[in-house]
């Protein structure tokens, strides 16, 4: 079978393919939040570094708006994934 | 949006979507949901979305058993494309001070005599069920098979995509502002995109149900609280239940997706409407977890955040309407358990809107209880 642009993988953390954004627009999303919240893009690992343009620009060629008014979809920390023991290990000063 | 409905649902979170397709479901024609950001903005977006029938109160009990049963069965009924990611692996619940060991033990009896099938176990049982766990201090636990977990967001958009083949109107940037009410009975809902005349208006607004009780005079009991919560990488298999203590007050479980998902309910949080997230979490979440499950030393946290709790006096939702207030409806305070008991409350709150008697009683949880004095506490919470 021929591949289509729907197979390009859009979001390389969490595995979703172009096709799988387009189906959440075609289903109604018109924010990053949503079509986040539908297919997991931007929720692994790199927190969407990659994939947040990308499905920015699909969305505004799906809804006309500009790719400005689309970004950005909320940041979330830690932006470089630690592990639990490391953390565990953050001092005291500062305490709440 | 339409300008008349037979009722207007405020709050396009799990509960106001859910009550929307049960009003559907139990025939009512012309119904309008009203959600002033986008599916899921609020608590469900941001929950732990686990579900337990293991409860320390009758009330509590019946509404979660019943909504586990819907669980079950919810993907066929709502005929819906996604997976629901409804997994049954249990919740083992750890007792590590001698008052929630006894608390543990009436809470199992009661759970048995109301048909749920939880159990005591010795920490080397607990260990059976998680061999990863660390039982050092631990008196006991309990354990329930039924008990699981589902995707917030698939469930809350499944319910409205089902209520929207059956007609119903689901607004999104659509806020309730105002809603109009004369001679002691609801007329209108008004909105910043208009008014829509109707005779039965629902309070689902989550954190901000206060204020939207307040439109039409009525003073809720109910406060809003912070709780932080992360999610770390997919990892291979680690826990099957969900990991629970209420003396330490964590959360812990792996999702079908691989992640592990955990929170604490910090007793010292203030209330109120921040939703921020601090470095000291991810620290103390770090330091308990690793202590009760040492190999998640070595796994990474990948995000955090946090959403609020709408905490009632004694941590059970508030459910129904008001006296001398024809049309106004509430599914409110459910205390940060509010996901799990989603598909019983849609029931019984739809049932009460077409004057139908409620599958469940729930007369006890008006909001008039707490005048009357009428009210236990909760007291199997995080
Ligand atoms: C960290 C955390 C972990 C949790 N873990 C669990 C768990 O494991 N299991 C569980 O069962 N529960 C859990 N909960 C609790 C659960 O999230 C809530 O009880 C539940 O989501 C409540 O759903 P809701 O629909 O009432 O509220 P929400 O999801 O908050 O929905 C209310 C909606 O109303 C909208 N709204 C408000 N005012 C207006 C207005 N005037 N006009 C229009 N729209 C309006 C809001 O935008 C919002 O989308 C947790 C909560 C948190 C914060």
């Amino acid at each position: 079978m021929a591949r289509t642009d729907d197979d390009i993988i859009v979001c390389r953390c969490e595995d979703v393919s172009l096709g799988e954004i387009r189906r959440a627009i075609a289903e109604g999303a018109t924010t990053l939040d949503e079509i986040r919240r539908i297919t997991r893009a931007g929720m692994g690992p790199c927190q969407g570094r990659t994939c947040r343009l990308l499905i920015a620009s699909e969305l505004a060629r799906k809804t006309g708006k500009q790719v400005g008014e689309i970004l950005p979809s909320t940041f979330r920390p830690p932006m470089k994934p630690v592990t639990m023991g490391s953390l565990a290990e953050l001092g005291e000063e500062e305490d709440r | 949006m339409r300008r008349t409905a037979d009722a207007v649902v405020i709050g396009g979170g799990v509960i106001g979507a859910a009550i929307a397709y049960n009003l559907l479901k139990l025939g009512m024609k012309d119904v309008v949901l009203c959600e002033k950001a986008t599916f899921c903005s609020g608590s469900t977006g941001r929950c732990g979305a686990g579900v337990r029938e293991q409860w320390g109160s009758k009330g509590n009990c019946l509404l979660a058993k019943a909504s586990i049963d819907m669980f079950e069965r919810l993907a066929d009924e709502l005929d819906y494309p996604h997976d629901l990611e409804f997994k049954q692996k249990g919740y083992l619940i750890l007792a590590h001070t001698e008052k929630e060991w006894t608390q543990f033990q009436k809470n199992v009896a009661l759970q048995n005599s109301l048909g749920i099938r939880s159990r005591l176990c010795t920490p080397e049982e607990a260990r059976e069920i998680v061999p990863a766990l660390n039982t050092e201090g631990m008196l006991g636990a309990t354990y329930n098979a039924r008990d699981g977990h589902a995707n917030p967001f698939h469930v809350t958009r499944a319910y409205l995509t089902a209520a929207e083949r059956m007609g119903a109107d689901i607004n999104y940037f659509t806020e309730v502002t105002a809603i109009q009410v004369s001679g002691g009975k609801v007329k209108a809902a008004v909105t910043n995109k208009g008014t829509i005349e109707a005779p039965i208006v629902i309070n689902a607004a989550g954190p901000w149900a206060k204020p939207v009780a307040e439109m039409v005079g009525v003073d809720l009991p109910l406060f809003t609280q912070r709780h932080q919560i992360l999610v770390t990488e997919p990892v291979g298999w680690i826990l099957d239940p969900m990991v629970m203590s209420f003396s330490i007050g964590i959360y812990c479980q792996q999702t079908p997706h691989g992640s592990l998902i955990m929170g604490i309910g910090d007793p010292h949080e203030p209330k109120g409407y921040d939703i921020g997230h601090s470095w000291q979490f991810l620290r103390d979440m770090s330091r308990i977890i690793t202590r009760l499950l040492p190999v998640l030393k070595d796994v990474r946290v990948v995000r955090q955040w946090s959403g609020l709790y709408t905490v009632t006096p004694d941590a059970h939702p508030i459910l129904g309407g008001v006296p001398g207030l024809d049309g106004y409806l509430q599914a409110v305070g459910f205390s940060g358990h509010g996901f799990m008991l989603a598909p019983a409350v849609g029931r019984i709150i739809a049932e009460m809107a077409l004057g139908m008697e409620p599958f469940l009683d729930v007369s006890n949880l008006d909001a008039g209880r707490f005048e009357r004095g009428e009210y236990n506490v909760e007291p199997s919470v995080v």
